[in-house]
């Protein structure tokens, strides 16, 4: 079973983050995977394994070395696509949707594409929904277990009350929830037979697009406000009654 | 040293291994005086990061020496200084005679099952009136047939309870000074064995620590590391591997604190500033960055050094003696500027204040280094 994963090389969230003079993120630092994909990466290949055949194919489009594409590819991923361009500079989610729909076109044949519900740097949570569109396939969203059999892809799917069993056909993009499963640690020997595998660079003319009209202006950014101060409730012994009336308001009980 | 982006990997690897099965785990295994060693050792092996430099036609990775530094500053970030202690007995203390001197069928039996993590090994060498004096001491392997009889006591034993084999040094002929030892793989369920005592420690609680006891043990003369009767020499060898390995530990332990410091002296306030507002508590902690640094950078030259095959003794020496140094000094300004806080048990230093005091006594005290130095540099009558 060949499986594809959306995978994206972003700046440590451990680390300060700073804007351009255009208010995009500064990503010339060491970038490293978005921990938010490590779990895609495992079950693509828990997948893989079960099936005994088949490779996982790494799809990522960033700036600069493809360190996280290696991290990946040392946990066990079979190859990978890296697109990298200075017009990319900037790219709103449609465009990195168009750019990732153009790389797996070039994947040969594919049972499945994985993507994280939404990246740790940028959050929009809209680029995999927009990749199925492009490449007209079903997208199930949320996973949190994905099996493959007689012909669909069967997924829990999560949701505020617990979860959905969802069925697809394949091919079909499908997006999973961070934490459901652990991904593994990329081994020495791991690390180490990821320096042979092949990693393929390219840039948006060898995808065949043209992105004279895309892109995006940031206008400006401003910090999130600061969370406000939470109501103080000085227990008159019935304290919990107002406990239960904002819990009935907020409609948690 | 240039390292290249398999070692950031690896790196990062460590690093999450660290903060995912050891930290979450630590006063756990402090209030129980140990950790479970079996069950760590083998997550560890299931990554590849245990036996690094070893011959993977034994369970080893085939690393270079690179990596080990490496492994070492990173297991050194763990929250207490007993597990990584534990780990590197097992990689780089008790194993690497057995790897290099020992018989096929030994390291079959023995190295390959302590790199899977299915035997936890120990470093047997000190005695009650041996200890950096390793010529003192007195354990006896008596030689009846094709049979070591083994007799005496080793004191301060990390991993000693848990031990599946330890690495023996034992007297084995009359010679007396430093000729006459041998090197024995000594299984501990050997009759006539015994852990006498579980040792009660000021630091390095999280680490099993024990005093064994051994009343005519009879173990094959073919355990036996090596060569009969060189015993102290492969002893002494095996000793530059743990006094790396210790010397790259403490950079990351004392970077961590560093670290740490640094942002509890960014947010604690007083007298309407940050602590770190004050020079004196900068210029402290900059300039002790930067002989952490010092040591960080003469670490490495000794790795490039050691891997290039030149005798790293004096290297090893002088990393371990300044390390030991350099923590004492590192530890209590950790302390030091974390005020009353800081003396709270509820605070990561008073931990490390306890932990960060072995290293200039275990694994030959500073002044037995200072000897080896002497020595070393003719600073002799």
């Amino acid at each position: 079973m060949n499986i594809l994963v959306c995978v994206k090389q972003i700046p440590d969230p451990a680390g300060p983050q700073e804007l351009n003079n255009d208010n995009t993120l500064k990503r010339e630092g060491k970038l490293i995977l978005d921990e938010s994909d490590s779990y895609g990466v495992e079950i693509a290949l828990q997948l893989r394994d079960t099936a005994g055949e088949g490779e996982v194919t790494l799809i990522s489009m960033s700036p600069g070395e493809p360190s996280g594409l290696r991290t990946a590819l040392a946990m066990g991923a079979d190859k990978a696509i890296h697109v990298v361009d200075d017009t990319l500079h900037g790219a709103d989610a449609l465009s990195t949707a168009k750019v990732l729909a153009a790389a797996v076109q070039r994947a040969g044949d594919y049972t499945l594409v994985i993507a994280a519900t939404e990246s740790t740097d940028g959050y929009t949570g809209t680029v995999p929904a927009q990749l199925a569109e492009i490449l007209g396939l079903p997208s199930v969203t949320f996973a949190k277990s994905i099996r493959v059999e007689g012909g669909k892809v069967h997924v829990d799917r999560q949701t505020e009350a617990g979860y959905d069993v969802v069925e697809a056909d394949v091919p079909a993009v499908v997006t999973v929830t961070a934490g459901v499963v652990e991904p593994r640690y990329p081994s020495f020997k791991g690390i180490m037979a990821a320096k042979k595998k092949p990693l393929e660079t390219l840039a948006v003319s060898d995808l065949g697009l043209d992105l004279s009209s895309w892109g995006q202006n940031i206008v400006s950014v401003e910090d999130a406000p600061s969370r406000a101060a939470g109501e103080k409730i000085e227990d008159d012994g019935e304290a919990y009654l107002k406990i239960v009336e904002f819990l009935e308001e907020q409609k948690v009980i | 040293m240039q390292f290249t982006p398999e070692h950031e990997i690896f790196r990062k690897t460590v690093r999450e291994f660290v903060q995912k099965e050891i930290d979450p785990h630590i006063d756990t295994w402090e209030a129980n005086g140990g950790f479970p060693a079996h069950e760590l050792f083998r997550k560890m092996a299931a990554v590849g990061l245990l036996g690094l430099e070893y011959d993977p036609k034994w369970g080893g990775q085939g690393a270079d020496h690179s990596f080990t530094v490496v492994f070492g500053e990173e297991i050194g970030r763990a929250g207490a200084g007993g597990v990584p202690m534990g780990i590197s007995v097992q990689t780089d203390m008790a194993t690497p005679a057995l790897h290099r001197f020992g018989s096929d069928d030994l390291r079959e039996r023995y190295l390959r099952p302590a790199l899977a993590g299915n035997m936890v090994a120990a470093i047997a060498v000190t005695e009650p009136d041996a200890g950096s004096d390793v010529a003192g001491l007195r354990t006896r392997a008596v030689r009846d047939g094709d049979d070591w009889v083994v007799s005496g006591a080793k004191l301060y034993i990390t991993n000693g309870v848990q031990a599946d084999w330890l690495c023996l040094l034992a007297r084995t002929s009359d010679e007396g000074g430093y000729h006459g030892m041998s090197q024995i793989v000594f299984p501990t369920d050997t009759p006539g064995f015994a852990v006498s005592r579980k040792l009660d420690k000021l630091g390095n609680r999280c680490s099993d620590t024990a005093e064994l006891a051994f009343d005519e043990c009879r173990v094959p003369v073919s355990n036996t590391i090596g060569e009969i009767g060189r015993g102290f020499q492969q002893q002494m060898w095996q000793f530059q591997s743990e006094r790396m390995i210790g010397a790259y530990q403490a950079v990351g332990s004392m970077q961590r604190a560093l670290d740490l410091t640094r942002t509890y002296l960014k947010e604690r306030h007083a007298f309407g500033k940050p602590l770190i507002a004050n020079q004196y508590v900068a210029f402290r902690l900059a300039e002790l960055a930067a002989e952490l640094d010092l040591l960080r950078q003469y670490n490495y030259t000794c790795c490039e050094r050691y891997m290039g095959g030149e005798d790293t003794t004096r290297f090893a020496t002088i990393a371990k003696l300044k390390a030991g140094r350099l923590m004492r000094e590192i530890s209590d300004a950790c302390i030091q500027f974390h005020g009353g806080i800081g003396y709270m048990e509820e605070t990561w230093t008073a931990r490390f204040y306890r932990d960060s005091r072995l290293l200039s006594i275990g694994g030959g005290a500073d002044e037995v280094m200072l000897r080896v130095l002497c020595g070393l540099d003719d600073f002799l009558p």
